[in-house]
């Protein structure tokens, strides 16, 4: 039991010890000499850098990699690295969270990207800066440069408090080689359009006869927001549809008859083989990639990743309209200014760098997104997108998430729902079931009074 | 332990009472327990009045002031949520998987450490340094040694003709996976508590017991074990609150997920907290995480009282 002391040879632990406390204080020490001013700028509460734009947004993948070059457009021109920050953080419900705390603790970013749906309850909680018409005109904005609806709607009581960049609406992928091959394109190589659920299930069966597994496939398997997404379009599809909830989520107001019709038809396409009963993300893209499925369904963005896949002949439509009237799950991505004091300089700075980001509509665009900005929606280059122009309509017939605290993209409101709609293709519970878990899963936040 | 007092005579003893009791020597004692007591105070005191309080009212962070009285509406919200049970049962399972290998494994590594003649320090150190460690950096070493295909241990499992898990994308080994990381993470700690012990029993009684023939086993098993009943029972303690507060392996390694397979008590607090904004709710989720730690560490002090009485 003896605790033998190294001996002096060599490295002993005390030295090799207290030479890394040594080594960690010396650079400790260094550290803080070298952060003397932003030290100075917490404590006095100051900008750390006063030409210097904070940005925070929430985008992975290829969207990622697309805004990486838009923000390098910005900063060569307007003075290299040190006129921008930019942090991208995980998306949904953490990236929100941060972004509340951030201007509850009085530190937020210049700029942030939102969800339109969860801008919303930003504003209402009092977390964002109102946009006004002299804030626009600053750059030259004003909001008629902005498609209609999407303007409309990220306005809280009349008050404006998102730029809207965009419209990301579901859409209808299909695998060329397969529709070709089941005599659903037309002369020109695109797909011939479908309407009604006769001409869809006659597409469905025979691009079933082609791939011999799938005709459509989307996720439903460690994701929520694509069942949900894939309901509430087909859902509003209905002339009966009402908004899922109402009055700022303390009511459900979802029209019970369309929603079991949604549902039903969902489980008749797993039923009947045509919709796998279950796949996951990469799954369910994999499968039409591959020839396995004709059709996939999921946000515009997903281009990106489609046009990765080698030798994969690929087109994008709007998703048809199979009940009553034509409708299309979307969201849109917005900047918002976090509430916050601002000198006029630093609004300048801040909406220099929206319009900045708008210039460049035609770059995010080409990821598949929408372009809510006019001048670019309405340009010849837009027009001159493919496929993204055979899709462009869609925002025209967009339907926004209902608006309750805890709804919007990637909410809570999307993950309880989606999980019931996610089973019902599983074929783990029937539509009455699933109907029943959602009333009582929401119940809880139906009879919570809003927190914002 | 060491530096036993003499009884000194009756009258020293009154006069050293004499002494503690005086003001300036009281005031001293409170001028140097200041610095932590105002921090503590400011940081723990007043936050949890302040918790006990809100769990009563509709509090919300982005609204000013208490909002409504809620009287026990948030306890009965919290009380019949499902996936509050959920997340209560998910701590109690970490707390399961964690406190048995953290106290075992530690005490077996200290005692074979113990036993090592030459380079001691080194043995020490390997078993201390990823305690040092940061939760971000372990979870992030173990998310990789865990990426499904790729990482060490599914391409260990392949080598060895097993089909390979995604530890952390299934329900069944996500809580598993973290136990596993928590367990090289923190066994350090528990580990010097046990080695320090281990150097506090006299070598006298090894001596004596090897010359009345003891086999090695015998020395642990009737000497070891029995002379550390103390440090055994403060780790078992410091190890069972420790789990009960897990929260940041989950955060970051699986986010409570896949679903809320591996959501946590702490976890769904915060989320309430601070994404739903709701701080009122989430206290009274605090006061029942409490309530149940307070009781299994009050279970588990009778238990150790009743114990000591029997021995």
């Amino acid at each position: 039991m003896t605790t033998s002391p190294s001996g002096p040879r060599g490295w002993s632990r005390r030295s090799f010890l207290s030479g890394a406390l040594a080594a960690g204080g010396l650079g400790a020490a260094g550290a803080l000499s070298g952060c003397g001013s932003p030290l100075a700028a917490g404590i006095a509460g100051t900008p750390l850098n006063p030409g210097t734009v904070t940005f925070w947004n929430l985008f992975g993948g290829g969207d990622g990699a697309r805004l990486q070059t838009m923000l390098d457009q910005y900063m060569a021109e307007h003075g290299g690295s040190s006129s921008l920050q930019a942090a991208t953080f995980a998306w949904g419900n953490p990236y929100y969270t941060k972004v509340s705390l951030a201007t509850l603790g009085d530190k937020p970013p210049d700029v942030a990207v939102a969800h339109l749906t969860r801008s919303q309850n930003l504003a209402t909680a009092g977390l964002l800066q109102p946009i006004t018409d002299d804030m626009l005109s600053l750059v030259g904005l004003s909001s008629t440069d902005f498609t209609p609806s999407v303007w409309e709607n990220q306005q809280v009581d009349g008050t404006s408090y998102a730029i809207p960049l965009d419209t990301h609406p579901l859409v209808l992928f299909y695998n060329k080689q397969v529709c070709e091959q089941a005599g659903l394109l037309d002369g020109d190589g695109k797909l011939t359009p479908i309407a009604g659920i006769e001409q869809w299930e006659a597409a469905l069966t025979a691009a079933k006869e082609v791939t011999g597994e799938y005709a459509v496939s989307y996720s439903n398997v460690a994701d929520f927001a694509t069942p949900w997404r894939v309901f509430q379009t087909f859902y509003q599809q209905h002339a009966g549809a009402t908004p899922f909830l109402g009055d700022g989520g303390t009511e459900l107001t979802v029209d019970e008859d369309a929603a079991m019709d949604t549902l039903a038809y969902i489980r008749r396409m797993s039923d009947q083989g045509w919709l796998p009963s279950a796949a996951d993300y990469a799954g369910a893209q994999t499968l039409m990639f591959t020839g396995q499925s004709a059709f996939y369904l999921e946000g515009e963005w997903e281009i990106t990743t489609a046009q990765a896949i080698e030798d994969l002949d690929f087109g994008m439509v709007t998703v048809p309209q199979l009940f009553d009237k034509p409708a299309v799950q979307a969201d849109s991505h917005t900047f918002v200014l976090p509430a916050m004091e601002r000198t006029p300089e630093q609004m300048e700075l801040a909406m220099g760098f929206i319009k900045s980001m708008l210039d460049q509509s035609l770059t995010w665009a080409e990821g598949g997104h929408i372009p809510s900005y006019l001048p670019t929606l309405d340009s010849p280059e837009y027009a001159a997108l493919t496929p993204q122009s055979d899709y462009a309509s869609s925002a025209d017939i967009a339907v926004y998430d209902a608006q309750a605290w805890y709804s919007g993209s990637g909410s809570t409101f999307e993950n309880t729902v989606g999980a019931q709609i996610g089973l019902v293709q599983q074929q783990l519970a029937t539509p009455e079931q699933a109907m029943a878990q959602i009333r009582s899963q929401l119940s809880v936040y139906l009879d919570t009074p809003s927190p914002l | 332990m060491t530096a036993q007092t003499l009884t000194p005579p009756a009258e020293a003893t009154t006069q050293t009472r004499d002494r503690t009791v005086k003001l300036p020597d009281g005031k001293a004692a409170w001028l140097f327990l200041a610095p932590f007591g105002i921090f503590y105070v400011l940081f723990l005191i007043g936050p949890t009045l302040y918790m006990f309080v809100v769990s009563f009212f509709n509090t919300s962070i982005v609204q000013p002031g208490l909002g409504g009285f809620a009287g026990i509406a948030n306890y009965a919200e919290m009380l019949t949520r499902a996936d509050f049970w959920s997340a209560m049962w998910h701590t109690l399972q970490f707390t399961l998987y964690t406190v048995p290998p953290l106290v075992i494994l530690a005490f077996v590594f200290a005692v074979l450490a113990n036993r090592v003649q030459r380079g001691q320090w080194f043995f020490r150190l390997a078993f201390f340094v990823p305690f040092v460690l940061p939760s971000a950096c372990i979870s992030l070493i173990w998310v990789f040694l865990f990426t499904p295909a790729t990482g060490l241990w599914p391409q260990f499992q392949s080598l060895l003709g097993f089909t390979q898990t995604a530890v952390l994308a299934d329900p069944t080994w996500a809580m598993v996976g973290i136990a596993v990381a928590t367990i090289w993470w923190t066994i350090g700690f528990n580990f010097v508590l046990y080695l320090a012990g281990l150097q506090d029993i006299p070598r006298e009684l090894y001596e004596a017991a090897a010359v009345d023939g003891a086999s090695p086993w015998h020395q642990i098993r009737y000497l070891t074990i029995p002379l550390l009943r103390r440090t055994t029972t403060l780790v078992i303690l410091l190890q069972i609150i420790a789990s009960l507060k897990i929260f940041d392996q989950v955060y970051l390694m699986t986010n409570g997920g896949p679903g809320i397979s591996t959501q946590v008590a702490l976890g769904l607090i915060t989320g309430t907290a601070f994404t739903d904004y709701r701080v009122g709710a989430a206290s009274a989720a605090s006061v029942l995480l409490f309530i149940v730690i307070v009781v299994i560490a009050v279970i588990r002090q009778l238990f150790d009282r009743a114990e000591e009485r029997k021995a």
